[in-house]
């Protein structure tokens, strides 16, 4: 991980913490979000940057807004009625929650995998090129080459390359959301959304997703919702704390395991929330 | 601790109580060997400094119980944030009470060799040098125990006094020397015992550097102002 360019707090760190996740201009740029489920205001004029090639984490108690917010950078609440974001959310320079957006194209860009594995019933091969399919006309020997792309980013083509088309269901947890991962990614995105990807997992393939997390920086902008705290501060580049919608603190990830700037942050890390 | 807030892990709680008490513990022996040195030389006791010897194993063992609880807290706990600035401050805290112990140990040895051929000198210097390591020691130790910055930063300053005190006795004794060679000996164990001091100082200052980064999450500055100038001193440039 290269290190440089200039803090991306302006409050003053000490040298020693003067760890800078960015590498450059931020790939997805939140301000003055607000979102609201019905009556309840689930986020409070959120304004976050998050860099390009780098993995943010996103942390917080449960029904703190974090998900919400992975939610509105793929639209996925435009799925219920009764939700709707105000503000601006910038992925690339356009503004992603603003009308007539092509949501097929957004989330296209913006893949998305989810806490508990879900592939479809089918074989893996399938899994993997749905999504191509809806987007690109490939031929079969350019479809093959995306498939094996995928599943090599996502560190499972070596344990699947002999069972392409058996189904998706024989492979264990670890390797369903692994093959989630590479749904994903098969359609290249810009931006890879994880919901506590590995909450369902095993440690080892919980370690294995890391790994992978860590790989896929290089190609994708990341953000992680987990509620593990050593999780976050071992993938993240970056950590948001959010607090009952709002953001409490954003940081380098080693600012905010070591010396977390506000109370909130410091209590909830160490576990000694009310 | 800083925090009113409890962990939601009770044993947690207990475990950072139990390193933060065996640190007062361990801080408390030390202090007593530093006193207890320095009695042991200015009243020429020669049974206190025996003990100061004897009881240096004890602060050694006392090391390696709080290093054994805090790597132990570190693997089970994996604490963040402030706990584990504390932990990370206890670890190395206790190297530097360790270090203080035997400075102490050794000051009180060369009481004994100063009782047999230093009884004509005077030990006021260096009984003014250890009346206020003593007190910033024991500062330090209250501000690790009441996690206090303040108190830390006043050590910190603190320590330039013990440092001009030094400079004077190195002057003093080097003149000593050089008016008579016979006293080269017992010069030379008091001028190591002034040394002991000035690192006693300085171990102390380090605990309080600690303190202050365990509490606020912000390190005191590279610089401190620093006063033990006799690494220059050279006997052509400053005795002519």
């Amino acid at each position: 991980m290269e290190i440089a360019s200039p803090p991306m707090q302006d409050a003053p760190l000490p040298d020693a913490l003067q760890t800078i996740p960015a590498n450059g201009a931020a790939r997805i740029s939140v301000r003055d979000l607000n979102f609201y489920y019905g009556a309840t205001h689930a986020l409070k004029n959120v304004s976050l940057d998050i860099p390009e090639h780098r993995t943010t984490a996103m942390i917080g108690p449960s029904g703190c807004g974090k998900s919400t917010l992975l939610r509105v950078l793929n639209r996925m609440y435009d799925l219920y009625p009764g939700q709707r974001a105000e503000g601006e959310v910038f992925i690339g320079g356009e503004n992603i929650i603003a009308p007539g957006q092509d949501l097929n194209r957004l989330r296209r860009r913006v893949g998305i995998v989810f806490q508990k594995p879900t592939p479809f019933p089918k074989s893996i091969y399938e899994n993997v090129v749905f999504g191509v399919r809806l987007h690109e006309k490939l031929s079969k020997s350019e479809l093959d080459e995306r498939v094996e792309w995928s599943l090599t980013r996502a560190a499972l083509w070596g344990e699947v390359r002999d069972r392409l088309h058996a189904s998706a269901l024989s492979l264990s947890g670890g390797q369903q959301q692994r093959l989630c991962i590479a749904r994903s990614i098969a359609v290249r995105p810009e931006v890879l959304l994880l919901d506590e990807p590995t909450s369902a997992l095993d440690p080892i393939s919980t370690l294995k997703i890391e790994e992978l997390v860590d790989e896929l920086k290089r190609e994708f902008t990341i953000v992680i919702v987990t509620h593990n705290m050593q999780q976050a501060g071992r993938c993240a580049d970056q950590v948001a704390f959010f607090y009952l919608g709002e953001l409490v603190e954003v940081g380098p990830s080693a600012q905010i395991f070591t010396a977390p700037r506000e109370r909130r942050t410091q209590e909830y890390i160490t576990g000694r929330f009310g | 601790m800083a925090d009113d807030a409890k962990h939601i892990v009770t044993s947690f709680e207990v475990d950072l109580k139990k390193l933060h008490d065996m640190i007062a513990g361990m801080g408390g022996l030390v202090e007593r060997a530093v006193a207890d040195a320095a009695r042991a030389l200015l009243e020429r006791d020669a049974q206190i400094a025996t003990r100061v010897v004897e009881n240096d194993p004890k602060i050694d063992a006392e090391e390696r119980a709080v290093e054994q609880f805090a790597v132990r807290l570190l693997a089970l706990r994996q604490p963040v944030a402030d706990d584990l600035r504390q932990v990370v401050q206890a670890l190395k805290i206790i190297t530097d009470l360790e270090r203080i112990g035997d400075y102490a140990a050794n000051i009180a040895k060369r009481s004994l060799v100063i009782n047999q051929v230093a009884t004509g000198f005077s030990l006021s210097g260096l009984g003014q040098m250890a009346a206020l390591v003593q007190q910033n020691l024991k500062m330090s130790i209250d501000a690790v125990g009441e996690a206090d910055p303040q108190k830390a930063v006043a050590v910190w300053r603190a320590d330039q006094a013990v440092d001009d005190l030094y400079n004077t006795i190195f002057r003093e004794l080097i003149t000593y020397m050089m008016e008579d060679a016979r006293s080269i000996a017992a010069c030379t164990h008091m001028l190591f015992i002034a040394k002991n001091l000035e690192r006693i100082g300085d171990h102390t200052t380090n605990i309080a550097e600690l303190t202050y980064y365990a509490a606020t999450g912000q390190a005191l500055p590279d610089f401190r102002p620093k006063g033990d100038l006799t690494s220059a001193y050279t006997h052509a440039s400053n005795a002519g």
